[in-house]
């Protein structure tokens, strides 16, 4: 390994594009893996119960004799799905949020600095679980929650970039030309916020899934049909005193694993587009 | 010149107070319509398994008897008032006012998120200062992927681990509750809840670390890489006395700015902590009021810790302007 990095030596650029290939090819296999996984080894089998980690079932067997690896496999392609979709959702409401605020004049600004505040006024958590009650749990209402509450900060990263570009001499001219703001907004600015949204769309992502798991594990979020990350470490709470530490050790470490991979994407996508981010 | 000040402090307060007036009202009113329209019934959530016994005409008279037949804004005001004279009404599955269920569980809370807010601040300040001045080395590297790992940990795993480890495994803490099973209320002792504060706030602790860490390494580089520190370092000055000398006070307060904004992710940490340990804790009573739809203790909660947050933020910016000199100096001119 050190011999091939001595030949071909990696500067931080290719290095950080080097983690971002490996980040996304794991997060592919893992989807590809829920996705295709058989669902013939989470049927009960009341002959392998409580098994701890062997070869055969590498993250050991749940009290009905599931296999604990393919419920994990499963539960972080429902975590990542579910993340996706809150994730997309909250991004959309920063970026037009976040446009709005910084185009459409002094009033608006003031209505949507306040709304960010009212989002980020009330604990995260509190807001989730409200809106869970709301809505009467289940997928709809994790979805709306997470879509809901994590949107502010990336809005107010939104709004102060294209404050920045406002003031830029092309948007001046293009206004001089009597160009609508719209047009403006749509046509000059928005292609240069774009690697900033797509950024904080990835960083985005790790929260909306921790929270997720979050609201899940409490009982509020996904049905405990679902085979969610949540869901399984709820459960495994009371095998825990009998001392079956695989069936919360394993899971959360592979959530852990996952939310770290798509923290790391983002960061190394900032890396790759800040010309002056060569410097720590 | 002092007077002056202390107005210019005063006025600041008033200007945020009011401001948070507005937020409140908007929560409140937001809070309450979300509940209204939730699909849990409030007559049926109030009577529970008896609903079988009661007939329509009964349950028309507790809906008048309780104004739920009215339209919405006049039930808003209706409850807006009361809340305005201090009343929340009544928690359904304490039985008891929702002011003494949510002064009494806070109490419990802020003995975790008080411990945990101290050590994971000091420890988390230490490490950040530990890493910017070994910059680059071993040292720095280990904190700083163990801060990031920490940053994309699930809290209540974290508190799994812990469980699993200690009381578990080594059995050095009970698994559960804020109180042991079987004693009676009188007969608690301080070692007793002490035993059980232990392990939550060790999970908020490790996991509250990873923010002020990273924040303090990165402001502590800045300062390190400052004229003065420059010159100090051509003076032979090295070590923990430069950092006594030129890097405390510089860091020390973005540090403490940092940690009184973060109440919001650490009353987050504390709902999901109590969940895992089973804490009576204001995080716990947040849980069972959404699960078991019980809507006064649930909106006198979103209305209390809006406060709680908010008071941390207000602290933030007070301890900015009254502990920085610098600040100080620049409103006189």
């Amino acid at each position: 390994m050190t011999s091939i990095l001595k030949k071909f030596p990696l500067n931080r650029k290719q290095w950080a594009l080097m983690k971002v290939l490996i980040s996304v090819s794991v997060i592919i296999i893992v989807i590809l893996g829920g996705l295709f996984l058989d669902e013939g080894r989470i049927v009960t089998n009341l002959t392998n119960r409580n098994s701890p980690p062997s070869i055969d079932n590498l993250f050991g067997t749940d009290w009905l004799g599931r296999d604990m690896f393919t419920r994990t496999v499963m539960g972080l392609t429902l975590s990542i799905g579910v993340g996706l979709i809150g994730a997309i959702g909250s991004a959309f409401i920063a970026l037009i949020l976040g446009m709005a605020a910084a185009t459409m004049g002094r009033t608006a600004d003031r209505i949507i600095s306040w709304l960010i505040d009212l989002f980020l006024s009330v604990p995260h958590l509190v807001t989730l679980i409200l809106i869970a009650f709301t809505l009467g749990g289940g997928f709809k209402g994790i979805v709306i929650g997470l879509t809901l509450t994590h949107w502010p900060t990336l809005a107010r990263l939104i709004r102060a970039e294209v404050m920045q570009i406002r003031s830029a001499d092309f948007v001046q001219v293009s206004q001089r030309m009597g160009k609508p703001r719209w047009w403006i907004a749509v046509h000059h600015i928005l292609p240069h916020i774009v690697p900033q949204f797509l950024i904080g769309f990835m960083l985005l992502f790790p929260h909306v899934i921790l929270h997720e798991a979050a609201v899940t594990f409490i009982g509020l979020g996904l049905s405990p049909h679902e085979p969610a990350i949540g869901i399984i470490l709820s459960e495994s709470m009371k095998y825990l005193s009998s001392g079956m530490w695989w069936l919360a050790f394993f899971p959360g470490l592979c959530l852990l694993m996952i939310v770290r991979m798509f923290d790391s994407i983002g960061d190394n996508l900032r890396l790759l587009t800040d010309p002056n981010g060569n410097r720590d | 010149m002092r007077k002056w000040i202390d107005r210019k402090l005063v006025l600041f307060i008033l200007w945020k107070g009011l401001r948070m007036a507005t937020l409140l009202v908007a929560i409140c009113f937001i809070s309450f319509l979300l509940v209204k329209n939730s699909p849990i019934d409030p007559i049926q959530a109030y009577i529970g398994a008896d609903m079988l016994k009661v007939g329509p005409e009964q349950r028309a008279k507790i809906a008048e008897y309780w104004g739920v037949d009215q339209p919405i804004m006049v039930q808003f005001m209706h409850w807006g008032s009361a809340v305005l004279s201090g009343d929340l009404g009544t928690s359904m599955i304490y039985r008891r006012p929702v002011i003494d269920v949510i002064g009494e569980r806070f109490l419990n809370s802020l003995a975790l998120m008080l411990s945990a807010w101290v050590v994971s601040g000091v420890i988390g300040f230490v490490m950040g200062v530990v890493a910017a001045m070994k910059k680059g080395t071993w040292v720095d590297r280990i904190i700083k992927w163990y801060c990031f790992t920490l940053a994309s940990t699930p809290t209540f795993w974290m508190g799994l681990l812990i469980l699993i480890v200690f009381a578990v495994w080594l059995q050095w803490f009970p698994v559960g509750m804020g109180v042991p099973a079987g004693v009676l209320a009188e007969d608690v002792t301080l070692m007793d809840r002490i035993q059980h504060l232990i392990l939550p706030a060790l999970t908020l602790s490790i996991v509250g670390v990873a923010n002020v860490a990273l924040h303090t390494r990165q402001k502590m580089i800045d300062v390190l890489a400052s004229d003065y520190v420059l010159f100090a370092r051509a003076r032979g000055e090295q070590g923990f006395m430069l950092f006594w000398r030129h890097g405390l006070r510089n860091v020390a307060l973005p540090a403490i700015t940092l940690q009184f904004a973060a109440f919001s992710e650490l009353f987050g940490g504390a709902v999901l902590a109590e969940q895992v340990f089973s804490y009576p804790g204001l995080g716990q009573a947040t849980v069972d009021a959404g699960l078991r739809g019980d809507v006064p203790l649930l909106l006198g909660i979103v209305i209390f810790t809006t406060m709680f947050v908010f008071v941390g933020n207000l602290l933030a910016d007070i301890s900015y302007r009254v502990l920085d000199p610098r600040t100080r100096e620049g409103r006189k001119a």
